[in-house]
């Protein structure tokens, strides 16, 4: 399947943008042998262009690139090193920001202004957080007997693949590519299908910032094919992997019938947001809306379950139905935009049909649940009310601009037994003025994440991730690092 | 007076045109001091330009800058933002390489080539490391029963710092670097005898756009300007590199007037042990670097040369051999490896130490001289048939003076490397594993090199036992000198 490797693409607002769609590895873009697949801009419906996609041919070529440039080049590069070409990913990054959001924009439908502000600020702050790290991995030196002399490495684990989701498609890829590198390790990484082009943008400025070819690999394809040949090949020896449960489960499967390759999985969310009587309810109802519509409600940690304390039901969901009708529903290339259309067919039908079963579970449509105009994938902020822990609106994921509100009537212990009522635990929010309330709810609650007083504030520095069915192993933060790593014990015996 | 009053032309040696401003450098400006230093050129003795000179009312303002900039404006500034203001500082540093590298030879006498490849280099670099750190300083958070408890490490606020002449800018980055990491505002006394490279990076500080007040650069003699420092009482703490003697007197002041927490990198009579089944030829070139480096003007220097009695002539004669033909010359010719002394006082205090090395009995094997008729140049010296207790043996020279003598096993070699009251640093020559961590254990020094000499990173700790000083510089470990832990326990107002 050929079609030459750069094609002209035009945005909503008429901006011609030229866009790389072959594979990248070894630093160059190459033909996948893997069919054409269509790229389809969720705000119009149209095609942007298509892009080349890989098959395990071309899987396994990316991934011996990898380790051989791990092998011969990368792994003789000193931390310090590593750390510089970060840096400089990183201010590349900055200098064409604006280009990136744009392709972020047209390919996931997210806002420009939300695409230029959050999620590629966060890359350049991801990398410039993760190059600081890179010189400063330490092993330990373990004092046992006067005889022996004992120490720990922390190694790279070689070739690490990677398969990255289309909500945040530079973000996701950042949350791996950084703490990878500055580890040591070389990638293959596998983005959407739904959304290729930021990332052979970004894999220009992995060429330019100095990174040795074969370092970073990127390629696409589907899920099916090229992401099962990743997560099964016998040279990657680990796999990270962002999305569904249901397609985490697969890796993990590819895992352990493959080279058992070291894994981390970010996976899906419910995530109940609590409101207590003492909370400030305006703020509350700030923060609440922001949490679940966020990315169009496409987002893993999305808050998408609240339960508000009864004698403040009322009010708060008047507030936070205000919010609800203030969000700004438009396309992506309008700078008040706050949210964009839903990123694929399959994923509108799909909230669509939740918002269906909601209303025939006996839910309470209180606000929402329509299309927004005729082309594109837009759907209203939604909210429903009267919903309890029994219905498919309050234990599925729907992933889309939909919340669920029920209430409760006792204390901390009651509100937090609703929220850890999910087979999910990815993250959480306490909304309470009081300081006891706040200790112990954030400790009891089983989610990776719990925001007190705000939603969705996440900072490089801290680590992210699931308990439960939401998947396992952090990341950003030092803790990401370790799922990079591999320790080894050195044993020296010196007298005898 | 305005700061331009204070911008002084001059060139090198060789015609390289520099223009500076000798000012204090006080609230990113360039103030007068109280009276006016002049700094010599260790080549030629003669004056290259006046500095402004700290008095009390100039110590106090520094001071009173840093205190209001940290209050004010520092303390609320993120890690982020902390780390970007340095990252910026050390490119202005890249930019301005060159210019560094031609006034810190000029000032220091250090030959042009290693000022550019290692003093400057070092500078950036270990900026940059600690640009890595600033949002990496984490508390801790511990179990303890029914009480929430975890710990801050907080900056201090206000940190001063004293630094020496041997390597001005290297020592300049070694104490900014950290403190400003963890988030303190420094005021840093340069040497009076090498005031002019920190003045360079006074106005770069100020090009990066740092708040006024975090920085602060003076100078001053160390028994006035610097006691002043020593003794302020808003200075929380005081890291000082100099001599033992001095380093004394700064613990003195700091016990005097607030207990301010110190630091104390001083004097080296570092042992170099060379046993035969050393590689021979590697251990004559590290060892000749070990003592000769930086004119011998280094805390670390290896000026006690114990090699093993079976090898002992063979090693003499080549290490003779090798020191003869150190490329001596004048500061800017770019194959310079040894130039001037710097003063004309440290020239005659190393001559003293020949004249009683050779009246207590000890043979010049090679050197003793004064070398040339301009500048305070001294040959490099080797001195055979030393015995323990002659003043060269036990005495620090700073000078490039070595002291060989031989040993017949390890228990010896370890008893006489030991036989000091400094343990600045070591270095071992063998080829025998077991020899090489067994005899690194038992050395009483903070820095042991194997089968090299003086190799630093700026992610490596480096500090001394005994009285070699208190704390250590770079790597992680030189965060804890810049940070106050504070534990906060919180109990909650319900039953646990």
């Amino acid at each position: 399947m050929t079609q030459s490797d750069i094609q002209t693409i035009v945005t909503q607002s008429g901006k011609e943008l030229k866009v790389h769609t072959q594979l990248f590895i070894n630093n160059e873009f190459v033909p996948g042998n893997g069919p054409l697949i269509e790229d389809i801009n969720p705000s119009t419906e149209e095609v942007i262009c298509k892009v080349h996609s890989a098959t395990e041919e071309d899987v396994n070529t990316a991934v011996e690139a990898a380790h051989t440039a791990y092998k011969k080049v990368w792994s003789k590069v000193a931390p310090a090193e590593r750390g510089v070409l970060l840096n400089k990913l990183a201010d590349l990054m900055e200098r064409d920001q604006e280009e990136l959001a744009m392709l972020e924009a047209i390919d996931n439908g997210k806002a420009v202004s939300v695409a230029r502000d959050e999620d590629i600020a966060g890359c350049i702050g991801c990398y410039r957080y993760f190059a600081g790290w890179a010189d400063k991995i330490h092993g330990k030196v373990i004092d046992t007997a006067p005889e022996q002399h004992i120490y720990t490495r922390h190694e790279a684990l070689g070739v690490v693949g990677a398969i990255i989701p289309w909500n945040y498609p530079l973000m996701m890829g950042a949350w791996k590519f950084a703490p990878a590198l500055a580890a040591g390790n070389a990638v293959v990484m596998k983005t959407s299908e739904l959304t290729p082009l930021s990332a052979y943008k970004f894999a220009t400025l992995i060429k330019e910032a100095g990174f040795p070819p074969g370092v970073v690999n990127i390629i696409t394809g589907y899920g099916h094919i090229t992401g099962s040949a990743l997560a099964a090949h016998p040279r990657v020896s680990k796999m990270a992997f962002t999305g569904s449960t249901g397609t985490g489960r697969k890796v993990m499967e590819a895992s352990s019938t493959s080279n058992l390759k070291k894994l981390q999985l970010e996976l899906g969310g419910k995530s109940a947001q609590l409101v207590f009587a003492d909370a400030d309810l305006k703020h509350a109802a700030q923060q609440a809306a922001a949490g679940i519509y966020n990315n169009h409600g496409q987002n893993c940690n999305a808050g998408s379950r609240i339960f508000v304390h009864e004698s403040v039901a009322k009010e708060f969901i008047d507030l936070f139905t205000e919010q609800a009708k203030a969000v700004k529903v438009g396309c992506p290339f309008k700078e008040d935009t706050f949210q964009g259309p839903q990123v694929s067919k399959a994923q509108f039908d799909k909230i669509m049909e939740y918002i269906k079963i909601g209303q025939d579970e006996g839910a309470t449509l209180h606000f929402g649940g329509k299309r927004v105009g005729d082309k594109g994938y837009f759907i209203q902020p939604t909210v429903f009310t009267n919903c309890n822990n029994n219905m498919r609106l309050m234990r599925e994921e729907i992933f889309g601009p939909v919340v669920a509100i029920g209430t409760f009537s006792g204390g901390w212990e009651e509100a937090v037994e609703l929220a850890n009522d999910s087979d999910y635990g990815l993250a959480a929010g306490v909304y309470t003025s009081d300081h006891s309330t706040a200790i112990k709810a954030s400790n009891a609650l089983l989610a990776g994440s719990v925001w007190v007083n705000c939603y969705d504030l996440f900072n490089n520095s801290v680590p992210f991730g699931g308990y439960k069915q939401s998947g396992f192993g952090k990341e950003l933060g030092k803790y990401a690092l370790l799922e990079y790593l591999q320790v080894k014990s050195v044993i020296t015996l010196i007298d005898w | 007076m305005t700061g331009s009053t204070y911008i002084t032309d001059f060139k090198t040696d060789r015609g390289y045109e520099l223009k500076l401003n000798t000012g204090l450098f006080i609230n990113n400006e360039f103030v007068g001091g109280d009276s006016q230093i002049e700094t010599i050129n260790p080549a030629t003795g003669k004056v290259i330009a006046k500095v402004e000179a700290a008095g009390e009312k100039e110590v106090n303002a520094a001071v009173d800058a840093a205190e209001k900039a940290f209050e004010e404006v520092w303390s609320k500034v993120t890690p982020q933002k902390r780390r970007d203001y340095m990252l910026k500082l050390a490119s202005l540093i890249d930019r301005d390489h060159e210019e560094l590298s031609q006034i810190e030879s000029l000032d220091n006498g250090k030959g042009i080539s290693l000022s550019r490849g290692f003093d400057v280099r070092e500078l950036s670099e270990c900026i940059r490391y600690y640009a890595g750190w600033t949002d990496k300083i984490h508390g801790k958070v511990i179990e303890t029963e029914g009480v929430l408890s975890y710990t801050r490490h907080e900056p201090i606020g206000v940190c001063g710092a004293i630094i020496p002449w041997n390597f001005p800018l290297l020592m300049f980055a070694w104490k900014l670097a950290p403190a400003l990491a963890t988030g303190n505002c420094v005021v840093i006394k340069t040497s009076e005898m090498t005031p002019l490279s920190a003045l360079k990076v006074a106005s770069l500080v100020k090009e990066a756009e740092f708040p006024p007040g975090v920085v602060n650069i003076i100078t001053g003699y160390g028994h006035t300007t610097g006691d002043l420092l020593a003794r302020h009482k808003k200075v929380g703490k005081i890291a000082f590199t100099g001599s033992t003697a001095v380093g004394r007197l700064v613990m003195k002041a700091a016990a005097e007037s607030n207990l301010k927490k110190v630091t104390l990198e001083l004097g080296g009579k570092s042992p170099n042990i060379i046993f035969d089944d050393a590689d021979l030829e590697l251990a004559i070139k590290w060892s000749f670097r070990g003592v000769f480096f930086n004119h011998g003007q280094t805390c670390c220097a290896g000026t006690r040369i114990y090699v093993q009695e079976g090898i002992y002539d063979k090693f003499l004669e080549k290490f003779k051999a090798h020191t003869q033909n150190t490329p001596i010359g004048h500061p800017h010719d770019e194959s310079t490896f040894q130039g001037p002394q710097i003063s004309q006082t440290q020239y005659d205090r190393i001559m003293g130490y020949i004249d009683s090395g050779k009246e207590e009995g000890a043979t010049v094997a090679l050197g003793g001289k004064r070398w040339g008729n301009e500048g305070y140049y001294v040959e490099p010296t080797i001195f055979t048939d030393v015995k323990e207790d002659m003043k060269i043996m036990k005495e620090e020279i700073f000078g490039p003076v070595a002291c060989v003598t031989k040993f017949k096993d390890e228990e010896e070699a370890i008893r006489l490397a030991n036989d000091s009251n400094y343990g600045l640093a070591s270095a071992i020559f063998s080829e025998s594993n077991k020899r090489c961590i067994e005899v690194s254990k038992r050395i009483k020094a903070g820095t042991v090199w194997v089968n090299c000499v003086n190799v630093l990173h700026a992610n490596t700790p480096f500090g001394g036992f005994k009285e070699s000083g208190i704390g250590r510089e770079n790597g992680e470990y030189a965060l804890d000198n810049y940070t106050q832990v504070k534990v906060v326990k919180m109990a909650t107002t319900m039953s646990p």
